[in-house]
């Protein structure tokens, strides 16, 4: 299902975060969104979950997501990771799946303790790698893991849309390259739009890459497009030493 | 499959005990007054119950359970009032302070079935009001506690203002009879602890239910991440409400009995400090542990006594530092030295049901939500 972004704009006291973005996320390929710090790239993503209030429009299905509630945007199936992972620590891998297979349950099944797994969370902590760590809390889980582990929540969710902040800051080369193949995995099934600053990581894994600049798009296309656009290299790869050597770094 | 019968075994056993303590052991060896004491505290019990599903495990802080102890306790007391009077139909103290009409607000609890129903649904309608409008408004953390807490401030200044129709400050006082039974006969006063010891072991009984329940879970991931709960197509103001409520309901029951029990109650058992004498019970005990909240309600109501009888007038030095202590060197209360213990001897890996059997949350990083949330908890104590 294709999510139509038009004309968004998002405002924080007067400071222009998101500037007139349009932007058309559509199935089946990996899209990634790229920019400098403070180019606006979470900002947006923010702005498509509910988190911050945005003017313009964002048509999904038959609704505009900027006028919806968070949780209600889940429901529609448009889920999101942060940043920073944040899993339920104290609950299993196991029950993290499992609350968030909860969009697809009756409410009153909530009085029912959970019996066994279903196969869809089995088939999702297979896919993410985790099925030897079911039981384990979340919170012993590696960063990688718990990255994963998200993906994993998107997953039982059944997501159409997932919008991904980052999920390979501060993972070891190892985790990268598994994290990259699994979402290319997912990808085929679903619209998949992963924030990222490592340049290496966009050239390998991206089919479609757009680059946000002070609340602009500036650029939109491959990998290779974007590596010849003349604007992009000015704001952004001019710099890209020092957007590789600081890929954790926090973005606005 | 792993051991799962074994881990989940903990808490029944715990429970086990508590009931063969309370309806066998203590039965049998207490004096009447002091098994009189002990229901006293089973109603403490019956609230901390409550305040043990929305504070450690939901995360609110609710420093202002009197409130609905006192719904509870009030509904009861009027009822009792109304059911002792005699050939006017109208109590005592009304004639004493007024002029001996009975408010019509009053005249419905003249039903005993109905004192019943407004003890259970009065409680619950006003938490589910207040609930809604707080919760949904995201107003949590230490806002919350205080918000709390001013409702039992207030409620308890309303109650004292009100000489002719609540009796004020001195509240109700001296029941004659409880459904037809007379309060006087100590066999009637056995069958009062038997019932308040019995609703303990249920509303426990209830939270194992609960806690086991995927709402149980539920409840644990938006008291952990709140904000995360969202992206997971669950409003959580939702979950906290329910729980508000259910506890809101606890506590209502736990007036009610306390009524008949201590043949008093006064805008003093359901202010601030009664409130927050619910909560220190809770905190000592272990506030998100299955047992903890009641058997600390329990231990607070007997060291209440028997320190005030050794050292008159100082129980509430003893009851700050008591607080001070567990907060700052046990915050998961005694469940968590359990735990400790326990840990030490069995040496398995972290499992399913850990965080059932563990006192209070680690340390989280990355969620600064809670972390946040919980110094407010502190600096609001």
């Amino acid at each position: 299902m294709t999510l139509t972004v038009s004309d968004l704009r998002v405002e924080f006291d007067g400071f222009v975060a998101i500037d007139g973005v349009s932007l058309t996320l559509e199935p089946g390929r990996l899209h990634f969104l790229i920019g400098p710090n403070g180019a606006g790239k979470t900002t947006l993503v923010d702005a498509l979950t509910g988190l911050a209030h945005g003017s313009g429009e964002a048509r999904y299905r038959t609704r505009d997501l900027l006028t919806l509630a968070s949780h209600k945007i889940t429901r529609l199936g448009v889920g999101r990771t942060f940043q920073t992972a944040t899993v339920f620590e104290e609950l299993s891998v196991l029950q993290n799946l499992d609350i968030a297979a909860g969009v697809h349950r009756a409410r009153w099944r909530l009085m029912l303790p959970r019996r066994g797994m279903s196969e869809q969370v089995a088939e999702v902590l297979e896919t993410v790698g985790l099925t030897e760590l079911a039981e384990r809390p979340a919170g012993v889980l590696s960063h990688g893991q718990k990255q994963w582990l998200e993906i994993g929540m998107l997953l039982v969710q059944d997501s159409s849309v997932m919008l991904l902040d980052e999920p390979v800051a501060g993972m070891s080369a190892e985790e990268r390259e598994a994290t990259g193949e699994l979402l290319r995995r997912i990808s085929p099934e679903r619209t998949v739009v992963v924030i990222e600053h490592d340049m290496d990581f966009v050239r390998r894994f991206a089919d479609v890459v757009t680059v946000l600049h002070a609340g602009k798009v500036i650029a939109e296309g491959t990998a290779a497009e974007i590596r010849e656009d003349a604007e992009v290299q000015r704001v952004y790869l001019g710099d890209t030493v020092a957007a590789v050597t600081e890929t954790t770094g926090e973005d606005a | 499959m792993r051991l799962p019968t074994l881990k989940h075994a903990y808490p029944y056993v715990g429970w086990l005990l508590l009931a063969v303590a309370l309806l066998v052991l203590a039965p049998a060896v207490l004096s009447d007054f002091r098994l009189g004491l002990l229901a006293k505290y089973c109603c403490y019990a019956i609230a901390a119950v409550g305040i043990g599903l929305a504070w450690g495990r939901g995360g609110m802080l609710v420093l202002g359970q009197g409130l609905y102890f006192g719904i509870g306790a009030y509904a009861m007391a009027m009822h009792l009032k109304l059911a002792d009077a005699g050939p006017g139909g109208v109590p005592d103290f009304m004639a004493l302070y007024g002029d001996a009409t009975v408010p019509g607000w009053w005249e419905p609890l003249r039903n005993g079935g109905l004192a019943l129903v407004v003890i259970l649904v009065l409680p619950a309608l006003v938490a589910g009001l207040l609930g809604l409008a707080v919760f949904k408004r995201r107003i949590k953390g230490a806002y919350f506690a205080i918000l709390s807490q001013a409702l039992a401030a207030a409620f308890a200044i309303l109650l004292v203002g009100q000489v002719k129709t609540t009796g004020g400050a001195n509240g109700l006082n001296n029941f004659q009879g409880f459904f037809g039974f007379a309060l006087f006969d100590p066999a009637n006063k056995r069958m009062l602890y038997f019932i308040a010891a019995g609703i303990l072991l249920v509303s426990i009984l209830a939270m194992a239910w609960l806690y086991r329940t995927r709402f149980g879970e539920l409840l644990v991931a938006v008291r952990d991440g709140e904000e995360r709960v969202r992206f997971l197509g669950t409003d959580p103001a939702n979950v906290k409400l329910a729980a508000y409520v259910i506890a809101a309901v606890l506590a209502s029951i736990g007036g009610a009995l306390f009524v008949p029990i201590a043949g008093i109650v006064s805008p003093d058992d359901v202010g601030v400090v009664a409130s927050i004498g619910l909560l220190a019970g809770v905190a000592l005990g272990g506030r998100a542990s299955l047992l903890g909240p009641a058997v600390g309600a329990l231990l607070i109501g007997y060291a209440e006594t028997s320190l005030s009888e050794a050292f008159p007038g100082s129980w509430s030095y003893f009851q700050g530092a008591l607080f001070v202590l567990v907060i700052l060197l046990l915050p998961g209360g005694l469940a968590q030295l359990l735990g400790l213990v326990r840990r030490a001897n069995v040496h398995r890996g972290n499992s399913v049901g850990d965080h059932l059997l563990r006192g209070v949350p680690r340390g989280e990083q990355g969620e600064t939500e809670v972390t946040r949330s919980a110094s407010e908890e502190a600096a609001a104590r």
